[in-house]
């Protein structure tokens, strides 16, 4: 796209003073591009495992208890999570509501607790409950 | 028509009638995936453990299997949809903005062909021991 009188195009990011709700929002994006990314490939990957008998599967369970597989597992969890918070708080943006500046950022700080709070409470359960 | 800012010169033009398309499509898909992910996160994490018998079990039920592809369907074509956001948003050059949407749907599109074999596989064939 042409632009030559240099006029500033969207989404700005340069101009934008950071704070809860442009941190939320780039944070929808950037879990996103990781859960479409990293995540599509392991659920294929998990998948093509599962398909393939036992063996295939050892080795996927193998290298997923392994610390960097313990990395991205987390990692893909926070992602969801953030993603699905965010996307809640979206939903709840469409329909209109949630834009007085007091609830706005309250919400986009939720986000980051419920998501950070979740998948450390999820990993307690998985890796000291229950072993896994 | 060519002189101008380009907000001038679409000014008065109307709308192109297919912009809330992709918008709600986005949000459908949006609601499909928290119903599903929700289902296959907590179906994962309620399972007693993770080994291959376990497994087998968990996907030999068609409450298993017909979820899981709907969750592929849903969740892929929603991240198609983002995805084509991001770039449109943030790749300006014409020539890599168009490979970079090539690229996408291809990805999309092969790596959920995959998804979806491996499903049909499990769910036709059973998991071999």
């Amino acid at each position: 796209m042409s632009n030559p009188a240099g006029r500033p195009l969207s989404p700005h990011l340069s101009i934008w003073k950071w704070g809860p709700a442009m941190a939320v929002s780039i944070a929808h994006r950037i879990s996103g591009i990781g859960l479409a990314t990293v995540g599509a490939v392991v659920l294929v990957w998990w998948l093509c495992a599962l398909a393939g008998g036992a063996s295939a599967y050892g080795s996927f369970a193998e290298c997923a208890s392994t610390w960097y597989g313990r990395v991205v597992l987390i990692g893909l969890t926070w992602a969801f999570l953030q993603h699905m918070f965010s996307g809640i708080r979206h939903f709840v943006l469409d329909i209109g509501a949630g834009y007085e500046l007091q609830s706005n950022k309250t919400g986009s700080i939720l986000v980051f607790v419920f998501s950070i709070l979740i998948t450390a409470a999820l990993w307690a359960w998985l890796l000291l409950g229950k072993g896994a | 028509m060519a002189s101008g800012t380009q907000l001038g010169q679409v000014r008065g033009l109307g709308s192109a009638k297919h912009g809330a398309e992709h918008w709600i499509k986005h949000r459908y898909t949006a609601v499909a995936n928290l119903v599903l992910m929700l289902w296959l996160v907590i179906s994962l994490v309620l399972l007693p453990n993770y080994s291959f018998a376990t497994m087998q079990l968990w996907l030999s039920q068609p409450m298993t299997i017909v979820p899981l592809a709907l969750l592929i369907l849903s969740v892929f074509s929603h991240f198609k949809m983002g995805l084509q956001v991001f770039i449109e948003d943030y790749v300006h050059d014409e020539g890599l903005k168009f490979a970079s949407l090539f690229a996408l749907t291809a990805y999309t599109w092969g790596l959920g062909a995959f998804a979806l074999f491996y499903l049909a596989k499990i769910a036709f064939t059973g998991t071999p021991n």
